[in-house]
């Protein structure tokens, strides 16, 4: 029972006044006294077994404490392939695989010492193409894959290079093939992508005597922290407290394993001392992990009314050398592989694949962005072929809620989206049938696009989460959760929730800016949009048990049945009496009578999370219930491209999704404008480069180029679709993750749809452009050069 | 080894420093001014961008002796009375902050845009932060936090028309 409400509010987010007065601790920002300064030393080599490593000369530079190696860490840890060393135990796996690690008095010297650690290697074969790495000759890169301790779930081909191999299958594809009158068939590129989080990994740790470890680092899941390091260091969950301050960034290559095992290690070796590892931006590009590359090859077969009737994909990830993550992504890749469409008969592989480079990792879009590219693509194609509108090709597929199953065979719920109103939305905010605006040059082409996408968090069925409501002594309310914030604004959003629970004003519920796996409510992790949901369902039923409690003292106090009162408007009141009422405050507290007595205490109200619904996958055909939601949406763009360099423009963006309850406006405009800008910015611009030896050659801000102020489009459209998600908090569902899934596939589809031209390789950068333009459509090209030559010629008369 | 006397934010500080140590790390090592960050240490971010006598620099390109005598504002520096000053809280209002490791600098470059021309073009504000980067992509709430606070219309519309319920 609430009154006006916060609910619905564009609330700006607490913590931003401590951003913009430069007064938000990062870790970057973290020191305690005596802290020591470590470095890594990273191999040379891509693959080859480690002979020897002679530490005399870096011990012998003064103000070293230690150098530790894979020697002294003879372990592998892991959330999910269970693949990872530390540091690099008997061979090195890639080119920038950390083989040691320096401890000393200053970063000078900690410098100058690693550069004195003299490893000798034994070079063995290496393969950098994930397709050769599955080939009978491929070198192996984990001989002793089966050791590995994995997660059930996945399926690892020990005596290759697979790490996962996921399969989803239903209906009959190849009767599907000879039912359809259209077929696409193509093979598909994805490079590498940086997370590009500002913030480096940096963690600060430290070992004490009585056997516990606090460490502080740039973390999005503190208690996985806290799992990996537990396990790793062979001692109890509770003596290891993970402390995460703000957080500059994170966008999935924060979420799994860091450097906290191994600088908690390390503090322990130099006698306890705290010891802070701060990665640079070039060994936070070539020795750690970013997102994987991607090979797909698709054939998909349409009947003439547009109908797609089988869909037929590999996805070959290159995985690099660790897979930790990537072994989920690629799950997930493979089972997001129809999209928003309903297609009868499916046969999907996707197989996460080692290579000699660097590790990847979970990233914004998990796998869904990925197949997101392909699927959106081929029906594009598929609607030209067929002489068909792009939108009318995705109404004849698009599932259909309270009907319709998803590529894993879970009904689609009447609750969980309207889809065909996204799409609806979509059009109407690019004017689809309305003409298209010239071009403002003769060698330019102005083209409006779109695509579609859905996406939920994948997690494990038994992830859950916590909250805990605690009322304070003048009534305030310290609500306690566990999901990180690093500028999604969830905990503003659940604040807001827990406001309206009570029916007081948001500034009376705080959350810490902070998390710390001793003080904060557990939550699994802070990935895949899944905060606002689980921890916000949590956080409702800890509203549930405070409300309770306040109830039965209330009940004692105004002697009345619990069933005939009600919390609303910070009071409690009994139902249809309102001048019986007493204030929350007088109840949070404990009741006073006048004489003194006091009856009751401070309210402490808990709650948890965890979806009854997700199922394991089957492993031979990956039917079950992978996630706890759906939100559907889609992005359009109206760009324009230069036929004489290829470079592509953004003019006007729209994105349109259903999120089930806006909670908070500001927030969701915030996460629809900034994801289509990341989205936006690995559409065009980002690329890992690697040379022959998987070096990668662009670990900077200038060659690996992120978007910039000049690159935003001019105009941004949003809207959003309220369809309530009947166990979602008040109806919400998840969205960060979502906005950026299809920026890329809107903007090839504008291409393809205008030009005819294929964009088979992201990014779309000029060159990629540019070539596709003229092996494709020479003439197009020549035309294009031809008028601007006219135009320069022109120019250069006037002169 | 060597001794510079440099103004903070309005306070005069005089310490020995190294030869080749960085404005960057003499601001956060021994000064302890944690707001200036470093995302690149190659002048590519902007993270670390301050303002040496009358321009902005990147701190972590230029040595700490340059900043000998001289005058160095950071974000705290701009609203030293306790109340926020426009643009802070236009940030605040519009939702341009989100992991907030780069709003120190986004902060101060637009403070100081604003303080040289009150009416920046959509062109000015691309120029005035060409080296600034923000990988949380909050260009457009920045852009309309200049713009509610030049009153001009680099960017008009206001989040209310540009977000709608379908
Ligand atoms: S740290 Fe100075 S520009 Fe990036
Ligand atoms: S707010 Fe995160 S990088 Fe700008």
């Amino acid at each position: 029972m609430t009154g006006e409400g916060s609910v619905g509010k564009p609330i700006p987010p607490e913590d931003t006044v401590r951003k913009v007065t430069g007064t938000a601790l990062y870790t970057y920002d973290w020191d305690l006294p005596g802290t020591l300064h470590a470095k890594l030393v990273t191999s040379t080599v891509p693959h080859a077994r480690v002979v020897s490593i002679n530490l005399d000369r870096a011990k012998a530079v003064p103000g070293v404490v230690a150098v530790l190696t894979g020697k002294d860490m003879p372990f592998r840890v892991g959330m999910y392939a269970g693949d990872r060393d530390l540091l690099a135990v008997e061979k090195v796996r890639w080119a920038g695989h950390p083989v040691a690690l320096v401890v000393a008095e200053g970063p000078e010297a900690a410098e100058r010492a690693s550069e004195l650690v003299d490893v000798e290697y034994e070079s063995l074969p290496a393969v950098f193409d994930p397709v050769r790495a599955m080939g009978a000759d491929a070198p192996i890169i984990h001989e002793r894959m089966e050791e590995y301790k994995h997660a059930s779930v996945f399926y690892p081909v020990p005596g290759t290079n697979m790490a996962n191999r996921f399969r989803l299958v239903h209906g009959d594809v190849e009767k599907g093939f000879e039912q359809s009158d259209e077929i696409i068939e193509d093979e598909f590129r994805i490079s590498h992508v940086s997370h590009g989080y500002l913030e480096t990994q940096n963690v600060v740790a430290q070992a004490f005597r009585d056997g516990t470890f606090e460490i502080w680092t740039s973390a999005q899941s503190p208690f996985i922290v806290r799992q990996i390091v537990s396990e790793a260091l062979k001692v109890p969950y509770n003596r290891v407290t993970i402390r995460v301050p703000f957080v500059g960034g994170g966008f999935g290559g924060k979420a799994g394993l860091q450097w906290e095992a191994l600088v908690a290690l390390a503090s322990k070796a130099v006698g306890y001392r705290p010891v802070k590892l701060v990665l640079s931006r070039k060994e936070n590009f070539a020795s750690s992990a970013s997102r994987e590359g991607v090979v797909a090859n698709v054939k998909a077969g349409f009947t003439r009314d547009g109908k797609c009737v089988a869909y037929k994909v590999r996805f070959v990830l290159d995985a690099g050398a660790y897979a930790d993550y990537t072994v989920n992504v690629s799950r997930a890749m493979g089972y997001s592989a129809e999209g928003v469409y309903e297609v009868p008969n499916v046969h999907c592989e996707s197989l996460a694949v080692y290579t000699n480079k660097i590790p990847t990792t979970a990233m914004r879009g998990f796998g869904y962005a990925e197949s997101n590219w392909v699927l959106e693509q081929v029906f594009e194609r598929a609607a030209k072929k067929l002489g068909m509108d792009s939108a009318k090709i995705r109404r004849v597929n698009l599932l259909r809620p309270g009907e319709s199953h998803t590529a894993t065979g879970e009904k689609v719920r009447e609750d969980v989206g309207d889809p065909r109103k996204v799409l609806q939305t979509v059009l109407e905010a690019i004017d689809w049938e309305g003409k298209a605006e010239p071009a403002s040059q003769p060698w330019k082409v102005r083209a409006r696009g779109f695509a579609l996408c859905v996406k939920g968090p994948s997690q494990p069925p038994n992830a859950s989460s916590s909250a805990i409501v605690k009322f304070n002594e003048d009534s305030t309310i310290d609500l306690v959760l566990g999901t990180g914030n690093f500028g999604q604004g969830t905990t503003t959003a659940i604040s807001q929730i827990v406001a309206d629970q009570f029916g007081v004003p948001v500034e009376r519920v705080r959350v810490d800016p902070t998390r710390d796996t001793g003080k904060s409510a557990y939550t699994w992790q802070t990935v895949g949009s899944r905060g606002l949901f689980t921890d916000g369902v949590a956080a409702m039923r800890a509203c549930d048990d405070a409300k309770d409690q306040i109830l039965d003292l209330a009940s004692q106090v105004m002697r009345l049945p619990k069933s005939e009162l009600e919390v609303a408007d910070d009071a409690v009141k009994a139902k249809g009496r309102p001048w019986l009422t007493i204030p929350l405050r007088d109840l949070v507290f404990g009741y006073v009578y006048p004489n003194g007595n006091t009856v009751g205490g401070p309210v402490i109200g808990r709650g948890h999370f965890t979806s009854s619904l997700n199922t394991f996958l089957d492993p031979q055909t990956g039917q079950g219930v992978p996630t706890i939601f759906h939100t559907f949406g889609g992005t359009a763009v109206d760009i324009e491209l230069d036929l004489v360099t290829g470079a592509i423009e953004v003019l006007k963006a729209v994105q349109v999704f259903d999120v089930g309850k806006a909670i908070n406006p500001l927030l969701l405009k915030m996460q629809l404008d900034g994801g289509f800008i990341m989205g936006m910015s690995i559409a065009l611009f980002e690329k890992i480069k690697f040379d022959e030896q998987g070096w990668v050659t662009n670990p900077n801000f200038t060659s690996y180029y992120i978007a910039r102020m000049k690159d935003v489009p001019k105009d941004f459209e949003a809207r959003y679709v309220e369809t309530p998600q009947f166990d979602g908090p008040m109806g919400a569902r998840g969205i960060g993750e979502m906005s950026m899934i299809s920026v890329a596939s809107a903007i090839s589809n504008a291409v393809f749809r205008t030009v005819g031209v294929k964009l088979n390789n992201l990014p779309m950068n000029p060159e990629e452009v540019w070539r596709a333009i003229s092996e494709q459509k020479p003439e197009l090209l020549a035309k294009a050069m031809e008028s601007f030559g006219r135009i320069e010629a022109a120019v250069k008369a006037r002169q | 080894m060597r001794e510079i006397t440099v103004r903070v934010n309005g306070r005069l500080s005089r310490r020995t420093i190294k030869d080749n140590e960085l404005l960057l790390d003499f601001l956060r090592d021994r000064l302890e001014v944690r707001s200036v960050k470093a995302a690149c240490w190659r002048g590519e971010c902007g993270l670390c961008t301050v303002k040496l006598d009358s321009h902005l620099v990147k701190s972590c390109l230029v040595l700490a002796v340059e900043a000998d005598g001289k005058e160095v504002k950071t974000v705290e520096g701009i609203s030293p009375e306790g109340e926020l000053s426009p643009i802070q809280k236009a940030f605040v209002s519009h939702g341009a902050a989100q992991c907030g490791f780069c709003t120190p600098a986004w902060v101060l470059a637009t403070h100081e845009l604003l303080q040289e021309k009150p009416h920046p073009t959509q062109a000015d504000l691309v120029e005035a932060t060409s080296g600034l980067v923000c990988r949380c992509g909050t260009y457009n709430q920045i852009r309309e936090a200049v713009a509610e606070v030049s009153g001009t219309t680099a960017r008009p519309r206001h989040m209310k028309e540009s977000l709608a319920r379908a």
